[in-house]
C-alpha cells in the first residue's frame, strides 16, 4: 500500500489552524503533484475552544479520508493538547507551543514557542500557524520547501505576502534548530 | 487545466454551472450552505438567476416552476430541509419535471447534529414522498465524483424527465480534495427538443418513454397538476388514461436501467466475501479491503452510484459469487435491506455507524473475521 501521511492541527479558534490545514493539503495536491484530504471539526468546539484541521497526505490514492492515527499532531494551545496530544500514533511526532502547553513528564514532544516566534519576527501573532507550518515540512519533509512556499504565498492575503514568508522561514529556521539539538 | 483544492459541496455547484443550471433557488442549511453559496456567486456570473426562497418547500416550488419556465434548476438542503421538500418532490415526479435536489445528508432525525455525518435518508429518498412513484438517487464518494455525479444528475433528469436527488454526505461534502475541472463548454449536456407543432403537442404522450417537455412562454400551452392526467395534462379518472401513464412513467427506468444504474465493481476469482457500500462510507470500505488484500484474502468489493433505482440485477450477481456480502453504512441499516432482497441466502452483514462519525477501516475488517 502507499505511504499515507496523517497530520492533526489543532489550536484555539482562530489561530488559523484550519486555514493552515487547508494550506498543507494544497501544497501536496496541487504544488507536489500528491493526493490530499483536509478535513476539520466543525460545530460549537469550532468557536474559541479546541479547532482542529485534519490533512492525509499519499503518494497514491486516499480512500478513508479522515485521519486513523495521526503521525504528527500539532497543538498550540492546552485544551487542543489535552484532547489530541494521546492521539499521536507510537512513533509518532508532537509539536507543541511550549509557553502555551504544559506537557505532561510521560509524553514526548517538540517545544517550539510558536506565538512567541511569531510575535519576534512579524510582529503578529496571527503569523503563528504560518510558522507551525514551516516547522513541520522542516521537520518531517512531509511535503516540499517549494510547495510549501508557494501554497502560503497563494493563500497569503494581498499586502501580507513578505509577511508570511518570513514566518515560514523563521519556522524552518527552529525545525534546524530542533534537529540540531537532538543530534 | 489546473488542479484545485476544493470541497465536495463546491465542486456539486460547479457541476450544476457546468451542467447547464441556470436556476437555484434555496434555503441554506448546514451542511449543504457551500453549495448555495458558491452558485450564488457564480450563477449570475453566466446569466442565471439565484433566489433565496423562505423556506424548503418553496425552494422545491421555485425549482419547478424555474424548470416550467425553461431553465435547469436545482436546489440542496439536508435532513429537515428534505422533509419539507417532500410534498413538492411528488409533485414533480407526478408532473415529470426535471430537476435535481442535492441533500447533504446529516445526523437526525429532526434537527439531529447539523454538521455531523450520516447516511441516514436512504429510504427517505426511495420514498419520501407518498405514493408509488419513480427517482433516481445518485451517491458520490470523491470531491471529483460530486461535480461529475451533478452533472449526470442534470443529464438523467432531463432525458427521463424526473427530479433526481444527489444524496451525498457531510463528509463528501465538506471534505477538500483535489480536483481538475474540465471546460464546460466541453460537459456532456442533454437537452430536450421539442419536434411537435404547439397545435398537435401532447406534453404527456404515452407513446414512447419520456415525451419532451415544451418551456412555457414559448407557444406551447397545456396544463401541469398533480393529479393523475391525461395526455395533454387535463385531470383524469379514466383507467384507459391512468394505466398507461402508470406503466410508462413507473417502467422507464426498468427499460433504461443500463443507462441509469452506476456502480463500480473490483471483484477477485475465488473470494467468498464482498464488501457493498456508497458515498463516504464506501472510501472507508476500500480502505478496509486493500488492507485485507495486503494480508492475501481475497474479497470483492462493489460501489454503488446510483442508490434509486436499486442496482438489483449486479448486486444479484455479486451475491452469487460470495458467500456474504458486509455492508457498511453511517445509519442502523438501509441500504442493507436492498442488499438483503437481492442477496438470497447469502449473508448480509451490516456495519453501521450512527452517531455522525465514519465507520472506521477497522470495524469493517472486524466484521469480516468474525
Amino acid at each position: 500500500m502507499d505511504k499515507r501521511i496523517e497530520v492533526r492541527l489543532a489550536g484555539e479558534g482562530g489561530q488559523g489552524m484550519i486555514l493552515a490545514g487547508i494550506i498543507l493539503a494544497e501544497a501536496a495536491a496541487i504544488y507536489d503533484g500528491k493526493q490530499a484530504t483536509q478535513t476539520q471539526s466543525y460545530g460549537p468546539e469550532a468557536r474559541g475552544g479546541a479547532s482542529r484541521s485534519e490533512v492525509v497526505i499519499s503518494d497514491g490514492e486516499i480512500d478513508h479520508p479522515e485521519v486513523l492515527a495521526p503521525d504528527v499532531v500539532v497543538a498550540l494551545s492546552q485544551e487542543a493538547y489535552k484532547k489530541f496530544a494521546r492521539t499521536v500514533k507510537p512513533g509518532g511526532l508532537l509539536i507543541v507551543d511550549d509557553e502555551r502547553v504544559e506537557v505532561a513528564p510521560d509524553v514526548a514532544a517538540v517545544r517550539v514557542p510558536v506565538v512567541r516566534l511569531s510575535r519576534e519576527t512579524t510582529g503578529r501573532a496571527i503569523t503563528a500557524n504560518t510558522i507551525a507550518l514551516g516547522i513541520l515540512v522542516g521537520l518531517t519533509g512531509m511535503v516540499s520547501r517549494q510547495a510549501i512556499e508557494k501554497a502560503v504565498a497563494a493563500r497569503a492575503p494581498k499586502g501580507t505576502e513578505e509577511m508570511n514568508r518570513k514566518a515560514l522561514e523563521a519556522g524552518f529556521a527552529a525545525a534546524e534548530q530542533v534537529k540540531s539539538a537532538v543530534t | 487545466m489546473t488542479i484545485k483544492l476544493m470541497q465536495g459541496n463546491e465542486a456539486i455547484a460547479q457541476g450544476a454551472i457546468a451542467a447547464g443550471c441556470r436556476f437555484y433557488a434555496g434555503y441554506p442549511i448546514t451542511p449543504s450552505t457551500e453549495v448555495a453559496e458558491v452558485m450564488s456567486r457564480e450563477l449570475p456570473k453566466v446569466g442565471g438567476k439565484f433566489i433565496q426562497m423562505e423556506d424548503e418547500i418553496a425552494s422545491m416550488a421555485a425549482i419547478i416552476g424555474g424548470r416550467v419556465g425553461g431553465l435547469k434548476s436545482m436546489t440542496a438542503t439536508s435532513g429537515p430541509g428534505f422533509s419539507l421538500m417532500q410534498e413538492n418532490l411528488g409533485y414533480a415526479a407526478m408532473a415529470e419535471i426535471p430537476c435535481v435536489i442535492v441533500n447533504v445528508q446529516r445526523l437526525g432525525p429532526s434537527t439531529g447534529q447539523p454538521t455531523a455525518a450520516s447516511q441516514g435518508d436512504v429510504m427517505q429518498a426511495r420514498w419520501g414522498t407518498h405514493g408509488d412513484h419513480p427517482i433516481i438517487a445518485l451517491s458520490p464518494i470523491s470531491v471529483a465524483q460530486s461535480f461529475d455525479l451533478t452533472v449526470k444528475a442534470f443529464n438523467l433528469s432531463e432525458k427521463y424527465r424526473t427530479p433526481v436527488i444527489l444524496l451525498t454526505d457531510e463528509i463528501i461534502g465538506h471534505m477538500r480534495e483535489p480536483i481538475e475541472l474540465p471546460d464546460f463548454n466541453s460537459v456532456e449536456k442533454f437537452e430536450q427538443v421539442v419536434t411537435e407543432s404547439p397545435e398537435t403537442y401532447k406534453p404527456y404522450s404515452n407513446n414512447g418513454d419520456v415525451p419532451p417537455m415544451a418551456a412555457f412562454g414559448r407557444g406551447y400551452r397545456y396544463h401541469i397538476t398533480g393529479l393523475f392526467h391525461d395526455e395533454v395534462g387535463f385531470p383524469t379518472q379514466r383507467l384507459d388514461e391512468v394505466e398507461p401513464w402508470l406503466e410508462r412513467v413507473n417502467g422507464k427506468f426498468e427499460r433504461n436501467a443500463d443507462d441509469i444504474l452506476l456502480y463500480e465493481t473490483d471483484y477477485q476469482p475465488g473470494a467468498r466475501t464482498a464488501v457493498l457500500s456508497y458515498g463516504a462510507s464506501a472510501r472507508t470500505a476500500r480502505h478496509a479491503v486493500k488492507q485485507m488484500r495486503a494480508r492475501g484474502e481475497k474479497v470483492n468489493l462493489f460501489t454503488a452510484l446510483t442508490i434509486w433505482p436499486f442496482p438489483e440485477t449486479a448486486v444479484e450477481a455479486l451475491a452469487d459469487s460470495v458467500e456474504r456480502i458486509i455492508v457498511p453504512e453511517m445509519n442502523l441499516g438501509q441500504l442493507a435491506l436492498e442488499v438483503e432482497r437481492m442477496a438470497g441466502r447469502r449473508k448480509v452483514v451490516r456495519v453501521n455507524r450512527a452517531n455522525g462519525e465514519m465507520v472506521t477501516p477497522d470495524m469493517i475488517i472486524a466484521a469480516a473475521e468474525a
